[in-house]
């Protein structure tokens, strides 16, 4: 297997002084491509701070993280948006969904900003995964008159709509009732099987987790297991 | 960015009463820059025409030829010939001038006069006139003596007098009756009154009369040449250019009317800048305006902002988002406030139908295109503010709210 992101004495520390707080006390952690593993750990165990970072989202105080061979600690700003729109995609537990567009809208984002305008191709390519998240019918509905369900599996689709290596997704079944959540944890297993996308998923949900491959357990800021 | 500019137009779409009143706001400040602008714009023209409208807009006078002076061989000065109180300069190539003016480029009209005084009797009364000698068929070329006619007619045929009602009133003259006019330099005539007029103009009414050119080379023993060459322009504020070419081609003092209207011109100027006073606040207004509405707009949409930026928008798609927004209701508000001002200046008399009483506004002065340019760049500057604003967000806390 390709390694595909690697992680090591990551360290992420909030305020100063007192105040102080270290959420990453030295993490390492290594993703191959293809994998799909779960997130787990109680609250304030710093998986979301750990997706984020490795989201790009967010820089951690100190410590290496790359990914295909990018070192994403020393990118600036602009390097990595493009590395992120690339190379990663994102679930949120609240699906986040911009209101104002419609589910196809929603979905041809990441492609739409990077090329500066909705291509025929980017299009076809939403449609097509629209298609396959079973919301063939909704795809010129506004997201806004979406069912919660609807909605996350729009969410999913847009993560995947650049083809991206890896996909970090945050509790993505959080919000959703046990029928939806196995719908959505389906379609991402069959994306991990079909296309090789690697996903991360953070959940408390053992059951989630079962369908994982693998488990990573986060405790005080470090992996436990 | 094209689809920075679909994202804008959705925003703005999305949320139709807020935009509406946005764009409101923004075209009720353009409408008050257009009011202003032709309210300004056409109070200046008004004055302009009232004031200088019926006056001569460049003038070649004759000049006084030095006093001519006997010198002894030794240098002494023998004699001195002092000037006469008769006007007696002339310029006598003026038939060979006239065509050359007539070719200045805004040249509209070119009056060769004879001027002097005289006295107007009629019996014991005598009043003491000014005299213009006026060549047939270009009594109107200057003063707009045939629209200010009130009896009989301008044409100023020989032995005809045309002159102000004011001054008929005070001589009791009535139209054909006779009058005897003598002249500075000693010669009279007997003239028939032809016509009577008001201008509206109390000095012009009761001191100036008018004769034929003939008639006043009679008067004024000006056998050649004339004393005054008056000369309209198609725009009055071309004066200065047009003399300085006129002088150039002709070798000739040429003065416009802005020489000794400094007063006048001040007064315009002051009022001018009391215009751009009123359109700078109103401009002001509607960056605050768009300014307001865009931060709010940018709070509102954090989460939103922060989601973009999660998908791969770089900070620069964000601004450009919220500045295309800014430049749309910019352009929205400039356009339907140029509208709504021209709709609100069309029911104006124009400026020649101008009628005393109302507003002297001028249609073709509102500075529409002017007004919804400033109107986007402002609206732009405003935007940008919130748009930086908005590129600022952090994506983690934005999507967290």
């Amino acid at each position: 297997m390709t390694v595909l992101l690697e992680v090591s004495d990551l360290i992420k520390t909030f305020g100063t002084g007192e105040a102080e707080t270290r959420v990453l006390r030295g993490l390492s952690l290594v993703l191959e491509a293809g994998e799909m593993a779960a997130l787990l750990g109680p609250s304030g165990s710093g998986k979301s701070t750990l997706l984020t970072i490795l989201g790009t989202l967010m820089k951690p105080t100190s410590g290496r993280y790359a990914m295909l061979g990018t070192d994403l600690v020393a990118a600036d700003d602009t390097e990595l948006t493009e590395f992120r729109n690339r190379h990663i995609g994102f679930v949120f537990q609240f699906h986040n969904l911009l209101p104002d567009f419609t589910a196809l809208e929603n979905v041809v984002f990441p492609t739409a900003v990077r090329e500066g305008r909705e291509t025929a191709a980017a299009r076809a390519r939403g449609r097509e995964l629209l298609t396959r998240m079973g919301l063939a019918e909704r795809i010129d509905f506004p997201s806004a008159n979406l069912s919660g369900g609807q909605k996350q599996r729009v969410a999913v689709a847009r993560a995947l709509m650049n083809r991206p290596e890896l996909v970090l997704a945050d509790e993505p079944t959080g919000n959703l009732d046990r029928a939806s959540a196995m719908q959505v944890m389906d379609l991402i297993a069959e994306i991990n099987r079909d296309e090789g996308t690697t996903f991360l998923i953070s959940t408390h949900d053992e059951k989630i987790a079962g369908l994982c491959r693998r488990k990573i357990v986060v405790g005080d800021g470090l992996v436990t297991g | 960015m094209l689809y920075a500019l679909k994202i804008a137009a959705r925003y703005l779409t999305a949320s139709k009463a807020q935009t509406a009143l946005l764009v409101l706001g923004v075209a009720v400040g353009v409408f008050i820059f257009i009011f202003m602008s032709a309210l300004i714009g056409g109070l200046a023209e008004f004055i302009l025409s009232r004031t200088v409208g019926d006056l001569s807009h460049v003038t070649i006078a004759a000049e006084d030829p030095d006093p001519a002076i006997l010198i002894h061989p030794d240098g002494h000065v023998l004699a001195v010939i002092e000037r006469g109180r008769a006007r007696t300069a002339s310029l006598s190539e003026a038939a060979t001038f006239i065509p050359l003016i007539e070719t200045v480029p805004g040249v509209i009209a070119v009056s060769p006069q004879i001027t002097g005084a005289g006295f107007l009797a009629r019996g014991a009364q005598v009043a003491q006139v000014s005299v213009t000698g006026l060549e047939p068929g270009r009594e109107s070329d200057i003063l707009d003596l045939d629209g200010y006619m009130t009896q009989g007619s301008v044409r100023l045929g020989s032995g005809l007098v045309v002159l102000g009602e004011t001054l008929a009133e005070d001589m009791s003259l009535r139209l054909g009756q006779t009058v005897r006019l003598q002249s500075s330099t000693g010669e009279s005539a007997v003239l028939t009154l032809g016509g009577l007029y008001d201008t509206g103009n109390g000095l012009i009414d009761a001191s100036s009369i008018y004769v034929s050119l003939s008639t006043a080379r009679t008067l004024f023993a000006l056998p050649q040449g004339v004393t005054r060459i008056e000369i309209k322009l198609r725009d009055l504020n071309e004066a200065d250019a047009a003399a300085l070419r006129i002088a150039a081609l002709t070798g000739l003092d040429a003065e416009p009317w802005t020489e000794g209207a400094e007063q006048l011109l001040e007064a315009l100027d002051a009022q001018a800048q009391t215009g751009i006073f009123l359109k700078s606040f109103a401009l002001i207004t509607i960056v605050i305006g768009v300014a307001s509405a865009l931060l709010l707009s940018t709070y509102r949409r954090r989460p939103e902002i922060g989601i973009m930026r999660a998908m791969g928008a770089g900070r620069g798609f964000v601004v450009f988002v919220f500045v295309t927004q800014g430049a749309l209701v910019g352009l929205m508000g400039g356009v339907t406030g140029a509208a709504l001002g021209y709709l609100a200046l069309l029911p104006f008399p124009s400026r020649e139908e101008f009628e005393v009483g109302t507003l002297p506004m001028d249609i073709t002065q509102g500075s529409y295109g002017l007004a919804i340019t400033l109107t986007v760049i402002g609206a732009i500057l405003a935007s940008i503010l919130p748009a930086r604003a908005a590129a600022r967000v952090d994506p983690v806390t934005a999507i967290g709210q």
